[in-house]
């Protein structure tokens, strides 16, 4: 493995302050990456939805998130009657711990010199790379599942449920997706994934790469794993007045709210690094400017987050469930095996996808079937008369 | 480990790799140890599910003091990320938290034979640990994995030549018991006097339960 170039010549005090100071550095990307992605949010929301939106805290409504930090940290934190305490109180932070670890292998591009000790912009490369993202994703779903049981009440524990079965669902095709991108490299370090999509601008990038579908895919279960809108079911205020985070208020609400975004962050940065080349751009005025370009990508994808979530409404529980079983998991497996194909041999690919359409149409029609049947057993149940005791329910 | 550590005298770096490699070890063992009472002895059912994620993350532990890295991270990935929060999605979905009774056992007996099982299981992890060193993992015999290069190549190259068949025979084993549990959970209901005795005792039960939580 080729390691980052700082430890070439072994560990001495500096090279143990550069490395402190690079932990910091990605802790403070992450805080304030949301500090501005929540104003992002909000002009953007207001914008596409044609109001003022924020505009009394600091210029143009730009110290709202501040203010907001700063109102929740000052109010009561509320622990109600019936709660689990320990687990009530642990909640926020197991929520937001792997949000924030998820960020230390997104590489920003380039190599950095800091008195004479060149070192990466990524703070780590462990050897097991990207699958260190789905370790935090993994347990990520214990905040939002355990808040919700926690707090001892009905909705939270609806929310709780439905997190669990929505994030693990998802959880498939994140992992599958990503299989598609490292047959593709070769490779499960970030900084190899990277380095394999290195030169001429989308040209080489995964998105070209793995033939766009995979991209399509993993953006999509990407924002159900997060549970962004329009896969906000485990908050959605409408059912089940406001979800997992319903019973907390204080430093807990604000941890949450911080998880919620810094997973959004992360995981566009994660876009950018898997699909979108990372820091890969043209030179501007002969300098390599990674780090830029990986900001303007973050920029974009966010952007387009947001937008999804200012146009499309909240799909229904069934639905999200239908759509990532019938339709993510098969599409992202059939990718998997045809990308792979393709790595081997034009045949073997093709071979690949002609398997994958036959499987396809007995995916369709096995689902016809179940339809039908399931349709029948709503008859069979409607037309039975049982006069007494035990009715049709299961 | 440790009586390779004081057999021979070894320059410092050497020592500190050894001391590094073996505190590793002992936090996990600490954490597999104290994770596993902590599922036998908790009250609450969620929490003994949390407990059997710490026993999970010690395992996760000594698979990187192991350089088996794939390991550690496939067992984070696919145990704590998903065996347990099915546990747990389970425990939360039908409410059996908060209340459970040690009191009445499945089946007659179960607990003399519990412990005598364990007790065989730890007698034969003894003789194995004395017989050879395969069972306790150590460096110098796991293996495939030897060696430098990548984790992941290794493990995928023997899987899909040496031990294909073991492979493919598991993942039949899993679709078969997948394709079992939708027969079942999908079985029409009967009516009462169509049930075994069996299932008629069960049924009374289970409706007893139920009395008994609502009190």
């Amino acid at each position: 493995m080729t390691g980052d170039p700082l430890f070439a010549h072994g560990l001495n005090l500096a090279v143990w302050i550069i490395l402190v100071v690079k932990v910091i550095a990605v802790f403070a990307i992450v805080m304030v990456s949301v500090l501005f992605m929540v104003m992002y949010e909000r002009w953007a929301v207001a914008w596409l939805g044609v109001r003022h939106g924020p505009n009394r805290a600091g210029p143009r409504g730009s110290l709202q998130s501040l203010a907001d930090g700063v109102k929740l940290f000052f109010k009561e934190a509320f622990t109600p009657a019936r709660a689990d305490k320990v687990i009530y109180k642990a909640a926020p932070y197991i929520a937001l711990a792997p949000a924030i670890l998820a960020m230390s292998i997104v590489p920003f591009g380039g190599t950095i010199t800091v008195a004479g000790h060149t070192t990466r912009l990524q703070l780590v490369d462990p050897p097991w790379g990207i699958l260190f993202f789905l370790m935090c994703s993994g347990v990520a779903v214990y905040g939002i599942m355990l808040a919700g049981w926690s707090s001892g009440a009905k909705y939270s524990l609806l929310a709780s449920v439905r997190a669990s079965a929505q994030m693990v669902s998802y959880e498939a095709v994140l992992g599958l997706t990503i299989a598609t991108v490292v047959v593709v490299t070769g490779s499960v370090h970030t900084s190899a994934i990277v380095a394999a999509q290195h030169g001429g601008f989308l040209w080489h990038w995964n998105i070209i790469h793995t033939a766009l579908i995979p991209f399509a895919l993993y953006s999509i279960a990407a924002t159900a794993e997060i549970t962004r809108a329009p896969f906000d079911l485990v908050e959605a205020e409408e059912e089940i007045s406001g979800g997992f985070n319903m019973e907390y208020s204080s430093i807990g609400f604000a941890l949450f709210y911080l998880a919620e975004y810094a997973n959004l962050v992360v995981q566009a940065a994660l876009i950018t690094t898997l699909w979108l080349g990372g820091p890969d751009g043209p030179r501007i005025a002969g300098n390599s400017v990674g780090p830029l370009w990986f900001f303007i990508k973050v920029m974009v994808l966010l952007y387009i987050f947001i937008w999804i979530r200012a146009t499309l409404p909240r799909v229904r529980y069934d639905q999200l469930m239908e759509l990532g079983w019938k339709r993510l998991i098969p599409a992202s497996l059939a990718m998997l095996m045809i990308v792979a194909g393709f790595q081997v041999g034009r045949w073997w690919g093709l071979a690949a996808f002609g398997g994958s359409l036959l499987g396809f149409a007995l995916l369709l029609r096995a689902i016809d079937v179940g339809q039908d049947a399931s349709a029948m057993e709503v008859q069979i149940s409607a037309d039975a008369e049982i006069p007494s005791g035990r009715g049709a329910s299961s | 480990m440790i009586a390779a550590l004081l057999a021979t005298p070894q320059p410092m770096s050497v020592h500190l790799a050894h001391a590094s490699a073996w505190a590793v070890f002992a936090v996990g063992a600490v954490l597999i140890l104290s994770g596993a009472l902590g599922v036998v002895l908790l009250r609450n059912p969620v929490h003994c599910a949390l407990m059997l994620v710490i026993t999970l993350f010690g395992i996760a532990l000594e698979f990187i003091d192991q350089s088996a890295d794939f390991l550690a991270a496939v067992q984070i990935i696919v145990y704590a990320g998903a065996v347990v929060i099915l546990f747990l999605f389970v425990i939360m979905f039908l409410g059996v938290d908060r209340r459970e009774r040690f009191m009445r056992e499945p089946f007659r007996g179960q607990k003399p034979l519990a412990v005598i099982l364990g007790l065989i299981t730890l007698a034969e992890i003894l003789v194995l640990s004395r017989v050879g060193n395969w069972s306790t993992g150590q460096h110098g015999v796991a293996g495939d994995l030897n060696g430098p290069g990548e984790n992941i190549q290794k493990l995928g190259q023997s899987i899909y030549t040496r031990y294909l068949l073991p492979f493919e025979m598991t993942s039949a084993l899993l679709v078969i018991a997948v394709v079992a549990t939708v027969v079942l959970a999908r079985q029409q209901s009967r009516a009462p006097s169509e049930l075994t005795k069996d299932e008629q005792a069960g049924v009374a039960a289970a409706a007893a339960d139920k009395a008994e939580a609502k009190r």
